[in-house]
Order: structure tokens, then C-alpha cells, then sequence
């Protein structure tokens, strides 16, 4: 029997179905595998017990000749920004530390409802803010990856989904849980040499996920195959009437249509994605990402985005203002922290509050997110942002006139050192130049793993597809992941 | 249409009031806003709170339908126009009793757009002026929850039931000029949502409570800076605070002061008015759409719905007592100003139809007459309301029945009506029990006239000389000396024969 860590959800869904293994061995398996992984602070909270729970019933159901379920016999991990009920949910903020949902978030319970057990909960930056996963306050999370040639500097996972791309390049999960609000998935999954798909917004219900920018936030899967992505997604997405947002469709069979052929597909390179300075490794794994959708039978169009250099200031606008308002609710009254100095009045207590409950990054959105909606500066900023939103969502529209998908670098450059760019906000916000247009534009995009930089690091490409059309750019993904043959994994160090 | 007539006499001159009221109207509906929680007023704190309403991480919104349905009706009660596309906007600020920190409201893109109230500064004077007063808007948004600040010696409690219940705000234009007016105007506009139904106007119980914008200019001249004075509770405190505010900003002007745009409290205990918060501290609400919602948008099925549910409204009842029921005026309006009372009156005239097999029409008077004078001195006594009146319409309808069929006298009728009240027994039951069914038998009656006259020989010599307003004694006695069951108009006929 190979190692049960090294396999994907496919397989060990498969192989606990045809008895090669229980689902218990599997379980047990990976909770060693957390269980030893300490040092890369991938989990918040370990839950060992409730992945025994899940393979136990799916070995009883087995045993008992039941129907099993589509994620019988799979841990994963879950992002700790998904509420569970009765386990702590944090948003890897002092806020909320302590705080045990009575609920369960619905993409959460349809995991679990499919048969999937949770290994833990895993850490992200604060609030779901941050590309590197220094804004916890857990303390931040490490790349399983290092640098080749001794250098032993402990490296971003990315972030915000950073928990969750470093648990699954380390095989301490098969998958795992993730949000992406503006590159959240898929940028780390390019750190860490794994694959993650926001899907179309309102794909998978937002109630029960800690929110950041309601009109950007979208859960989706993290895996190390595309195929594990289709399998996780199918599961995750779905209409619910609870989430106003959640589109109101028919869950595709994505994993069933799976198909690296891409005759009759044509593919868009944006040009304004190449500006001067791009990252030679990075343009030139992206050139073989086009070679390869060219073997694939895709034909290959270049094509505009004009807006999209306004597209991270846009972002930080909007983001922003959201948050600052979707995180008023944390005010010391009814949960979570609350510092209530002698004397303090009402207004005093929010300010404690609220000083010790939020990083200096959060504080540093609600602050933007205020300012761009106050009186007076409202039209300049937010009604403006709002205007170029719409632009950038019309520049894709225009080129899905002409292609059916468009390949791009996921992110401006490999993972790089822990603090390295923690002074510079600005630094840290353009990691999201290539993801965030997608975000704003609401449309399905993914990462999978190209190749190695010559430090011996992931690089990943992205895919972008057509509102709702999930299944080419998983299609596209799978064509890639097919021929970049990337089977590189990290060396186990921890 | 008339122009108001009400000044303030100060000693610059005459001070001409300018009022616009913001009603905030609880939603009658089963469930809040945008959760399914329940809404019932007097229940247990905190016993009707959904996740939603208490702000738990990652709760989102969803409309309830019920809520904007209601609110479009209102709408076009007042006859304004329904957007078809609307929106919701967050209203941010930091309170205890918000747990969102914002509120869901509408600013930018309200649900409703302009409309009108009529009003009738004396509802009951026919000749009384009407006048026109314009709605700007109709929006509708969350409520907040309440703080208890006595329920601990140092601490202050918060009770989230009514957090996120559905409220209408309905903003009139600054059309009012006179305490009279504003009172009229949002009893005017109770009187429409009870009737619409969308909100029991019960503003006892805070469901119904108004923000008062006044300002005060010289007749022709330019609107003065306004107060705004939060959260009235009645029509009289309303007038009280139009009052007193007006005559303060009089003071203040004509002190050579400045009228500071601000918010005030009413004090219904002193009868005045206080500064709660200036404009200078007012908050940046940083209104933005909320990104939870998507707009919402109406198709013509679900208008059509609510247009065909929309009952009869009391302008229109009340020109169609006048006219087609030919009731008075008076009569017209009374019945009309509460739909709760309308409603009684109009199943008393389709059962009085029904048994005496006449129109609504023949028997709309006697009823309208029976109800408001019979049967409203009657609850008046007994210190009851039409609700819980312990005769029903049916009951009404079959004694107004037995008057009309000549069964029994009006004199009679009353005497029945005390018993049905008292022992609730049905009026034919009743005159059948206690033999009171009145006679038409001439024999008895004309033998009754003979010993009357006989008895007033006097009297009889004076009448026959001139004095012929004794006819009414002679009637009188004779009723009298037949108990009341004689009809009166064989009576009647009687005695001018056995006279002549």
C-alpha cells in the first residue's frame, strides 16, 4: 500500500470504495501527519476526533452494505473562516478567539453532509486580509517549501488561504477549504505548487463564512489536482436561500465533464497582463502555458483589458469599504472579545474593544474602508470605484466576445520570505494584480502549478473563464496540469 | 383647497408654521425584515432573536417578502409611484442596540416614490376645508433593538426582539401649516394603513411614532431652518410639539437668536421640547448599498397582486356612503374613519339586506342611525369599544329588522336592545318572550283612543279650539295605555279620526 497521504480525494475516494483501505486508516493517517506538522502553524484548532467520527461512519456505512456518499472516506481541512458549530471559529482574529458558533456555515455542512471529515481548522491571515498569512493572530503560518541551496528563510504560503496551501502542499490534508476575495485561493495555491478555483460569485453560499467584501468573497476548493477541484467543488457550490447573493442554479457535473481536450477553444492572452518588468521566470512560464494550450487544440487570440491597471486601486477601495462596515458588527456587546475598562462607557468599550480585537492590517482596511465612504469623499472614491468596476467587468465581457478563456500568471512573483514585505502595504497589496480583476469582475477563475523557478520554487498559472463556465477553465486547468507534469513537492523539513 | 390661516403672533409680526412629519410605521407582517424571527409586541426579551438579528458572524439578510409587499401597498393607498427597481443602502453607526452596526434602510433608491394624502381639517364638518398633503417617499428599513437601563444598578441591558423588524418611513413633504394640520394629516394616515392593513397603527405600542420637522418663516418669505423632534407617539403630542416648537423658534427669532438645526426630544410630561444632538455632532452615516442584497426588483404579476388586494380605501367609502348609501355626511365620514368600524357597519347592512331581502341601499340610514347613536352610547356606558361589543352585527341586524318590518316600535326596539345587551339574547327571542311584538288591531287600538279622549275631556275642548299641539299628548297616552306595542302610525291615524 503506497503512503495514504500522498493521494488524492479521487483516489482515496476510490480506494476506500473498492477496499483498499478504511476510511479510518486514512483518517488516522493524516491526523499523524498534523500531529507532527506543528511548525508549520497550518491549524488553529486540530480536530482528530471529528475525522475519526466521519471515517467511522463512513467505514460502518461500508460494512452495513449502505449507500456511501460522494466524500465518504475524505478528511479535509477547513478554513478557519468557515463557522462550525460547537468548534472554535476566529477568523485567525483575537476578536473572535474563543467564539463557538451554534451554526454550521452551508458550505461547511455540505461538506460534511457529502461524508468529508474536518482535520481542523486552519489559519489565514486576520479576517481574511493579507497575501502571506503574517496578519494572523495565531502567529503566521510557513511554506512547507524552501529555497534551494541551503537557504533555510522560512517563506509566505501566501495568503489569505495560507493554512490551507501550506496543509495541503505538506500532505497534512488531501484538500482543503478556502475563500478568495481577491486572489485568496489562488495565490497561495501558486506559492505552494497546488491548484484552487474561486468559482462564478454567488457559485457557493456566503452564510456561515466570516465575511470581509461581501460583494467579492467566494468560497472554493484547494487541492493538488484539478480533478480533486472539480470533485470538492461540485460539493461546495449550490443554490441557498439564505445568501440573497447565491445564484439560484443547477450544481454542474464538472468532475463527470472533465476533459484536456480543447479543440474548437480559443484562448486569450491579455496583453496589458505583460507590462515592462514582469518577472522573466514568470513571462516564460507563461509562454509554455500557452504551448500547451495549443497542444491541447486550443487556438491562441491576444486580447484587451484596458482597465485593468486601475483594477487594485479599485479593489482597495471597495474591499475595503466593505469590510468596514460587515466588521461593525465585532463591538464587544453580544460576543467575542470584549475590554471594558474601569469606568468605561459605551463608547469607550467599542474603542478597547476594538484596539485589542483587530491586527494593525484590519484596523488599517476599516480605517480606508471609513474614510472612502465618508461624507464629502464618497463620489471621489467609492461611487468611483464602483464606475470602474463596471469597466473592468465590461473589458471581460469583450474579450469573452473573442475567446472562450484567458491564461495569465497567477501571481507577480514566487513566495518570498516571511516579513520581507510586511513593511511595505503597498508591496504586499500587489501580489493581487494578476488575481484581483477576476474578483471584481465576479467570473470563475483558477490556479494550477506550472513549473519551478530556479530557487526551486512553485510558480503557477491562472485561467480566468466566462461567468458560470467552471467547467472550461477546469477543462483548461486539467490540460495543463497534464502536461506540465509538475510532481514536485515540498521536502519535508518540520 | 384653502390655505392655512394659522400664525403665531409674535411681537415682530405674524410667524407663518412649516411641518413635515417622518412616520415610521411597523410592518404588520409575521416575520422581521430580513430574518424569520417572530415579531409579537409584550413578548419575553430576547425570545425573538434569529442569528440574523443578533449580528452572528457570517449571518447574511434575505428580504422577506411579506414586508415589501405590504409596504408597496401602502404605497399605492397614497397613490404614489411603486420603483420597480429598488435598493437597500446600510446606514453605519456604533450603537448597543444595533448589533449590525448599521442599519438596512434606503436612501439612495426607495422603494416608493411621490404620493398624496388627502385631508379634512374637521373630518366630520362637511363644509370643512380639504387639503392635499404630498408624500415624498415611502422607504423601508430595520428597526433597532431596545435598551433597558433599569434592570441593573450599574449596567445597561439590551433587548434585540425588536431588532430588525420591518418599519415603513414614510416622509411627507413640508406641506402642514398648523397643529391641526399635521394632527389631521397622521391620523389621516393611521386611518389608511389600518385600512391597507400593513401596519395596526397602534402607536401605544410603538408602531406607529413620528419624527417632527418644524420651522417657522414670515408669511411669503423663504423656509426657516428646521428641528426635527424624534420619536411622537400620539396625534396630541404631534400637535403639542408643533406648538411648542413653533412658538420656541418665535422666542428664539425674535430674540435676535438663530434657529440651530438639530434634534430634539419631546417631554409629554413638561409639554416641551429638548436639544438631544446638534448637526455639528450629527453622524456620518457613510450610507453605502448593501453588498448582501441585490436590488430588488418588482415584476407586474406581483404588483397586479398587490393592487387587486388593496380593500376599498376611505375616501372612496366614504363618497360612496354618501352616495350611494345617501348617508349625511357626518354620518359618511364617522363611519368611515376607522376601517375597523367600517367593516362592522358594512356587515350589519349586508345582514340587514339579507333578512329584510332589501338593498344595502333601503336599510344603510336606520343602520348608520342604530350604530352611532344606539350602539355607540351603549359601548360608551359599559366602557367597551366595537371589538368587543357583545352584540355582533347579525344581532344588530336582526332587531333593526323587526322595526323595519313593523314588529316592533323604536320605543320598543330600545327596550330590547338593553336586554340583548344585558342577558345576550337574540331580539326575536326577546319580543317573542316578553309579548312585546307591536299591534296594528284597530279594535284594541281604537278602544285605547276612545278612553284616552274620554278620560281628557279638557283637553279634547282645548284641542278643538286651536290648540292643536296636544295631538302629540293624545298620541302619547294612548301608546302609553297600549305599552308601546301599538304601531304608532295606526295610532297616529286613529286619533286624528276619533279628533275630527
Amino acid at each position: 500500500m503506497s503512503n495514504l497521504t500522498d493521494l488524492t480525494v479521487a483516489e482515496i475516494r476510490d480506494g476506500f470504495r473498492s477496499g483498499d483501505f478504511s476510511a479510518r486508516e486514512v483518517a488516522e493517517a493524516f491526523n499523524a501527519n498534523v500531529a507532527a506538522a506543528k511548525a508549520l502553524n497550518a491549524f488553529i484548532v486540530e480536530t482528530p476526533e471529528k475525522a475519526l467520527e466521519a471515517a467511522d461512519a463512513a467505514d460502518k456505512a461500508k460494512a452495513a452494505g449502505e449507500a456511501l456518499k460522494p466524500l465518504s472516506g475524505v478528511p479535509i481541512g477547513m478554513k478557519d473562516l468557515f463557522c462550525t458549530e460547537g468548534v472554535q471559529t476566529t477568523a485567525a482574529s483575537h476578536m473572535l478567539e474563543g467564539f463557538k458558533p451554534t451554526y454550521e456555515s452551508t458550505v461547511s455542512k455540505k461538506l460534511w453532509d457529502a461524508g468529508a471529515g474536518m482535520l481542523g481548522k486552519l489559519n489565514l491571515d486576520q479576517f481574511a486580509m493579507g497575501s502571506s498569512n503574517e496578519t494572523s493572530y495565531f502567529g503566521n503560518v510557513i511554506s512547507p517549501w524552501r529555497r534551494s541551496g541551503g537557504d533555510n528563510a522560512a517563506l509566505a504560503p501566501g495568503g489569505s488561504s495560507g493554512g490551507s496551501s501550506s496543509a495541503v502542499a505538506a500532505r497534512l490534508c488531501p484538500a482543503a477549504t478556502g475563500t478568495d476575495t481577491g486572489g485568496s485561493i489562488r495565490q497561495p495555491a501558486a506559492f505552494t505548487g497546488i491548484s484552487g478555483i474561486k468559482p462564478t460569485y454567488g457559485r457557493c453560499s456566503r452564510w456561515g463564512i466570516v465575511a470581509f467584501a461581501s460583494s467579492l468573497d467566494q468560497a472554493g476548493p484547494m487541492a493538488r489536482t484539478v480533478r480533486d477541484n472539480a470533485i470538492l467543488l461540485e460539493t461546495m457550490a449550490g443554490f441557498d436561500p439564505k445568501d440573497s447573493t447565491s445564484l439560484d442554479l443547477a450544481v454542474p457535473q464538472w468532475e463527470a465533464n472533465l476533459s484536456s481536450d480543447l479543440k474548437g477553444k480559443k484562448v486569450g492572452i491579455p496583453k496589458e497582463y505583460r507590462p515592462d518588468g514582469l518577472n522573466e521566470e514568470i513571462a516564460a512560464l507563461w509562454d509554455r502555458g500557452i504551448e500547451w494550450l495549443k497542444d491541447a487544440g486550443a487556438e491562441i487570440v491576444e486580447v484587451s483589458l484596458p482597465h485593468s491597471k486601475y483594477a487594485l486601486p479599485t479593489y482597495y477601495i471597495i474591499a475595503p469599504a466593505e469590510a468596514s462596515s460587515n466588521l461593525a458588527r465585532y463591538d464587544g456587546v453580544r460576543y467575542g472579545q470584549r475590554d471594558l475598562p474601569d469606568g468605561a462607557g459605551l463608547q469607550d468599550m467599542y474603542a478597547a474593544t476594538r484596539a485589542a480585537g483587530f491586527g494593525p492590517e484590519v484596523k488599517r482596511r476599516i480605517m480606508i474602508g471609513t474614510y472612502v465612504l465618508s461624507a464629502g469623499f464618497y463620489d471621489a472614491y467609492y461611487t468611483q470605484a464602483q464606475k470602474v468596476r463596471a469597466l473592468i467587468a465590461r473589458d471581460f465581457e469583450q474579450a469573452f466576445e473573442k475567446c472562450d478563456l484567458l491564461l495569465t500568471p497567477t501571481a507577480p512573483s514566487a513566495s518570498f520570505a516571511l516579513g520581507e514585505k510586511q513593511a511595505d502595504p503597498l508591496a504586499m497589496y500587489l501580489n493581487d494584480v494578476f488575481t484581483v480583476p477576476a474578483s471584481l469582475a465576479g467570473l470563475p477563475a483558477m490556479a494550477v502549478p506550472g513549473g519551478l523557478d530556479a530557487q526551486g520554487l512553485p510558480l503557477g498559472l491562472q485561467i480566468i473563464g466566462k461567468a458560470l463556465d467552471e467547467q472550461t477553465v477546469l477543462n483548461a486547468g486539467l490540460a495543463i496540469e497534464e502536461r506540465a507534469g509538475f510532481t514536485a513537492r515540498p521536502e519535508k523539513w518540520w | 383647497m384653502t390655505e392655512s390661516t394659522y400664525r403665531i403672533q409674535g411681537a415682530t409680526g405674524e410667524w407663518e408654521v412649516v411641518i413635515g412629519l417622518e412616520v415610521h410605521a411597523q410592518v404588520t407582517s409575521q416575520a422581521k425584515l430580513f430574518s424569520g424571527a417572530a415579531t409579537a409586541f409584550g413578548a419575553e426579551p430576547n425570545t425573538q432573536v434569529s442569528l440574523v438579528d443578533a449580528a452572528m458572524p457570517g449571518m447574511l439578510p434575505v428580504p422577506n417578502r411579506e414586508c415589501i409587499r405590504q409596504a408597496v401597498r401602502t404605497g399605492m393607498a397614497i397613490d404614489a409611484k411603486i420603483n420597480k427597481w429598488s435598493r437597500f443602502d446600510r446606514k453605519n453607526y456604533f450603537y448597543a442596540d444595533l448589533p449590525q452596526g448599521y442599519q438596512i434602510s434606503q436612501l439612495y433608491h426607495p422603494l416608493v416614490g411621490e404620493g398624496q394624502i388627502e385631508i379634512t381639517l374637521d373630518e366630520k364638518n362637511p363644509d370643512s376645508s380639504t387639503k392635499t398633503i404630498g408624500i415624498e417617499r415611502i422607504h423601508v428599513e430595520q428597526d433597532a433593538g431596545k435598551l433597558m437601563h433599569d434592570q441593573h444598578p450599574t449596567r445597561s441591558y439590551v433587548d434585540l426582539n425588536r431588532s430588525g423588524v420591518a418599519l415603513m418611513e414614510i416622509v411627507s413633504k413640508p406641506d402642514m401649516r398648523s397643529p391641526a394640520e399635521a394632527g389631521a394629516y397622521l391620523s389621516k394616515l393611521r386611518t389608511i394603513l389600518r385600512y391597507v392593513g400593513s401596519c395596526d397603527g397602534n402607536m401605544d405600542q410603538g408602531s406607529m411614532r413620528a419624527d417632527v420637522n418644524v420651522s417657522v418663516r414670515k408669511p411669503g418669505h423663504e423656509f426657516g431652518t428646521r428641528t426635527e423632534t424624534k420619536n411622537v407617539n400620539s396625534v396630541r403630542f404631534v400637535m403639542a410639539v408643533v406648538e411648542h416648537e413653533a412658538n420656541r423658534q418665535v422666542d428664539v427669532l425674535e430674540a435676535g437668536g438663530k434657529v440651530v438645526q438639530e434634534t430634539r426630544l419631546y417631554d409629554p410630561d413638561k409639554n416641551e421640547t429638548r436639544s438631544m444632538r446638534s448637526k455639528e455632532d450629527a453622524h456620518d452615516y457613510r450610507y453605502f448599498p448593501d453588498p448582501d442584497l441585490l436590488p430588488l426588483e418588482l415584476d407586474d404579476a406581483f404588483l397586479e397582486e398587490c393592487r387587486q388586494s388593496l380593500p376599498e380605501l376611505p375616501d372612496a367609502k366614504r363618497r360612496r356612503y354618501e352616495e350611494q348609501l345617501g348617508l349625511s355626511a357626518y354620518n359618511a365620514a364617522t363611519l368611515t374613519a376607522d376601517a375597523d368600524t367600517a367593516r362592522w357597519f358594512e356587515a350589519l347592512l349586508a345582514e340587514g339586506a339579507r333578512i329584510q331581502k332589501k338593498s344595502e341601499g333601503e336599510v344603510a340610514k336606520a343602520s348608520a342611525n342604530w350604530l352611532l347613536s344606539e350602539l355607540y352610547g351603549a359601548l360608551n356606558r359599559l366602557g367597551k369599544n366595537l371589538e368587543d361589543s357583545p352584540v355582533g352585527p347579525e344581532e344588530g341586524a336582526e332587531l333593526l329588522a323587526l322595526v323595519a318590518d313593523g314588529t316592533i316600535s323604536g320605543t320598543i326596539a330600545k327596550q330590547v336592545f338593553e336586554i340583548m345587551l344585558e342577558t345576550g339574547e337574540c331580539a326575536p327571542r326577546i319580543v317573542e318572550e316578553k309579548g312585546l311584538k307591536q299591534t296594528s288591531d284597530t279594535g284594541a287600538i281604537e278602544a285605547a283612543v276612545a278612553k284616552v279622549l274620554a278620560d281628557n275631556g279638557d283637553k279634547v275642548e282645548q284641542y278643538r279650539a286651536g290648540k292643536e299641539a296636544l295631538f302629540g299628548f293624545f298620541v302619547g297616552q294612548t301608546m302609553k295605555a297600549m305599552q308601546g306595542k301599538a304601531n304608532p302610525q295606526v295610532v297616529n291615524e286613529l286619533v286624528r279620526k276619533a279628533l275630527a
